[in-house]
């Protein structure tokens, strides 16, 4: 019995944070909020040089075929660092949607990822929420209509499209029909977009993709949650280190209860959480049977005790957290915008109860 | 990350399994006359799932410990609906003291008929002026020849009633600062000027615990009940309040999974709870907390077995389950509606009250064993480095 991390997996912690601290530091995520698209080529080279873009691929095909903790422990340094990159949908979702698609890789994606010259976005909204007439049909051949909310779709080199349920398809970045337009949200660090499809021919169709999905949104889910809880943690630690530094009435905050009593709830919010990030990964590779569960519930909790602390750790900054100079709000507007992005915590609750037929009872 | 037991822990898994089928009671250890209790208490002793750990010579089985197997008797006792041990006072904090502070004569006349519950024991802690701050006690223990005299107060006291013995603290050095002038002692119940007054509670005459207030009036005691030294009694309790922190860990998943019934069989305008999209989402809530404590559990447990320090994540366990209990009985209590208060086994209650007391005793226990504030002072001060509070400067 051994609930924990790895030697290894420790390691591989620590190698990334050194990593993003050095190459990637807040100043480096505030000058790319200026680009048309924040997923910076140079980052995502950077992070497959130190293999972290392979995790889920096969050796085959240039990986390191770990599982999806692993892959998890890197998606919450990202969020720590709130660096900007389409770890999610090219790193994660990606080779895990492939991977249950027997056969289904013409192209060599898998290799480009994992060697850092290829990038995929994913748009999987519509699996779960349709809003503003989105929806994606696919007729003689090519395909129509619109999809809100891709992940890292504005920049991508290729994208993967959920059609309905049980299809999926590639689409090539530029084809003729496609539009993809960024849709700018309150953070700057991760790129949404609007795909406007208009008869374009996919590269490649997958019938039978229903299990591929279901896969695909527990990992991306799982990983999400992972990518807040690091987000989380990092506004902890700046609570943490400002109350132990801000004087006020002659005293450090830090020393008042009504300031250290806030920094006591966050973390004892986060450690328990960190805990259920923890399994819900774990289950995923080693009890795919409870995996769909506990990503609805990693995913909603997190989210939730997210808005709580996001919002208590920019207080105990008091005013100079409300400010752009302080850069505290890059892991409150992460955080504001996961929540949603893959099923806010409303919708991910009632698919847990759907899950365990607790619906059935009306 | 390998969540599988080991093949030999499996196979005592199974031991324990066979022994319950074979030996366990019919009816619960509260119920059983004392001699019946103590007859039980040993056959656990003798078979290694009570008191595995305590040496021979002072009435334990004299294994060497090994944390996953206590996990293991405790999950399997716990399935087979049956207390492993007896859990009490004496066992689960007085014995752990005094095996580590006891003198050897002090450890073979206690530890063998508290293990056995021949002698049951109160723990003399708290008084009216002295709660989170336990160190400023003013119950004094003054000397008088080969002994002690004892005049003061304590509440708080559970089974002062019933208990034969009482270990408590006293303040046997008057001159000395707050913490270095207190001892631990030992003193028997039936001392002649010890009053024994019970102290009802919001709970009222259900629950399963009774809490008392005792007055000490030239209570005498011999110098040689005390534990330790003399004036290290604040050092001593500390090693107490570890155990009884480990010991207020709830059984939330259980608990909800009796809310779970509840909200199938509880209806309203003919609709049962769970098919209210309000109440399930209220439920997911919690089934998501309860899975997080579960696995922080484990967390827990693998940093124990890998004798790693868990840091921060290791002080919110008590503040984080005692406010889940008291959660999940608010919704079980939201469920039943207007029903939700009936109490004293009036009629249409559900569960024999079950929920009503869960709540209360989720209230107490929030506020025992180190209140829900001091909790979040220990998290910040040692967890998270802030800075202690600064001291009033004295008039």
């Amino acid at each position: 019995m051994d609930f924990g991390l790895s030697e290894e997996q420790l390691l591989l912690e620590q190698t990334l944070r050194g990593f993003l601290a050095d190459r990637v530091p807040i100043t480096r995520v505030r000058a790319l909020r200026d680009e048309d698209c924040p997923n910076d080529r140079a980052i995502w080279r950077a992070l497959a040089e130190l293999g972290m873009t392979g995790l889920l691929i096969p050796e085959a095909n240039g990986g390191s075929d770990l599982s999806l903790l692993d892959a998890a422990l890197v998606a919450q340094s990202l969020g720590h660092a709130v660096t900007p990159t389409p770890y999610l949908s090219s790193a994660i979702m990606l080779p895990i949607a492939l991977r249950d698609l027997a056969g289904a890789e013409p192209a060599g994606w898998l290799n480009s990822i994992a060697s850092g010259e290829l990038t995929f976005g994913v748009a999987v909204t519509e699996t779960f929420s349709v809003r503003e007439g989105a929806g994606l049909a696919l007729s003689g051949g090519k395909l129509s209509g619109k999809a809100m909310m891709a992940l890292d779709s504005c920049s991508a080199d290729q994208l993967l499209l959920a059609i309905d349920d049980d299809t999926l398809a590639v689409v090539r970045s530029g084809t003729a029909g496609l539009t993809q337009s960024r849709l700018s949200t309150i953070d700057s660090t991760r790129c949404l977009a609007e795909l406007v499809l208009d008869a374009v021919t996919p590269e490649a169709v997958f019938e039978g993709a229903h299990d591929a999905i279901a896969r695909m949104l527990d990992a991306g889910r799982i990983a999400l949650a992972a990518d807040t809880l690091g987000a989380c943690e990092a506004m902890i630690e700046q609570a943490v280190v400002y109350a132990g530094q801000r004087k006020q009435f002659d005293r450090l905050i830090g020393s008042f209860q009504a300031v250290k009593h806030l920094c006591a709830e966050m973390i004892a919010e986060l450690e328990p959480a960190r805990s259920l990030l923890w399994y819900a990964a774990h289950s995923f590779d080693a009890l795919p049977a409870e995996a769909p569960l506990m990503a609805c519930h990693a995913l909603a909790h997190i989210s939730e005790i997210a808005r709580e602390i996001a919002s208590t750790s920019t207080q105990v900054h008091g005013g100079i957290g409300w400010t752009d100079e302080q850069n505290l709000h890059f892991w409150f507007k992460r955080i504001g915008v996961a929540r949603h992005l893959l099923g806010g915590p409303e919708f991910l609750r009632g698919r847990a109860a759907e899950l365990q037929q607790l619906t059935a009872a009306a | 990350m390998n969540l599988e037991y080991a093949e030999r822990y499996q196979d005592f898994r199974l031991k324990v399994r066979a022994f319950l089928e074979a030996h366990k009671p019919d009816k619960s250890l509260l119920e059983a006359p004392p001699a019946e209790r103590a007859r039980w208490l040993t056959l656990q002793i003798e078979h290694g799932y009570w008191a595995r750990t305590i040496p021979k010579a002072y009435g334990g089985h004299g294994a060497e410990p090994d944390l996953l197997e206590t996990v293991i008797m405790d999950e399997e006792f716990n399935r087979a609906g049956t207390a492993r041990g007896m859990m009490a006072q004496g066992p689960s904090m007085l014995v752990p003291t005094l095996l580590e502070h006891g003198t050897e004569e002090q450890k073979r006349r206690w530890i063998g008929p508290t293990l056995r519950g021949e002698i049951l024991w109160c723990q003399g802690y708290s008084e009216p002026g002295s709660g989170s701050d336990l160190a400023s006690l003013q119950t004094s223990a003054r000397e008088d020849g080969d002994d002690f005299v004892i005049n003061g107060q304590k509440i708080w006291t559970s089974s002062a009633d019933t208990s034969q013995m009482m270990f408590l603290l006293v303040r046997t050095e008057p001159e000395a600062t707050k913490h270095a002038g207190i001892s631990y002692l030992l003193l028997s119940m039936d001392t002649p000027g010890i009053e024994v007054q019970p102290l009802r509670t919001m709970s009222g005459d259900l629950g399963e615990n009774s809490f008392n207030q005792v007055f000490f009036s030239d209570v005498r005691v011999p110098q040689t009940s005390v534990v330790g030294n003399r004036g290290e009694g604040w050092k001593i309790a500390n090693t107490t309040l570890k155990h009884e922190r480990n010991s207020l860990n709830a059984n939330a998943e259980g608990t909800l999974l009796r809310l779970m019934k509840l909200m199938h069989s509880e209806t309203v305008n003919g609709v049962p709870a769970m098919a209210s999209p309000v109440y399930r989402d209220r439920l997911m809530k919690l089934q998501a907390r309860v899975l997080s404590m579960k696995h922080h559990g484990m967390r827990m447990l693998t940093c124990s077995l890998k004798h790693e320090s868990p840091g921060v994540a290791g002080l919110v366990t008590k503040l984080q389950n005692c406010q889940l209990n008291f959660d999940i009985a608010a919704l079980a209590i939201d469920v039943m509606g207007e029903l939700g208060g009936l109490y004293d086994h009036t009629r249409y209650e559900r569960d024999r009250g079950f929920w009503q007391v869960h709540s209360i005793f989720s209230l107490g226990l929030i506020i025992g064993g180190g209140t829900a504030q001091i909790q979040k002072n220990i998290i910040s001060e040692r967890g998270l480095a802030l800075p202690r509070e600064p001291k009033p400067a004295k008039a």
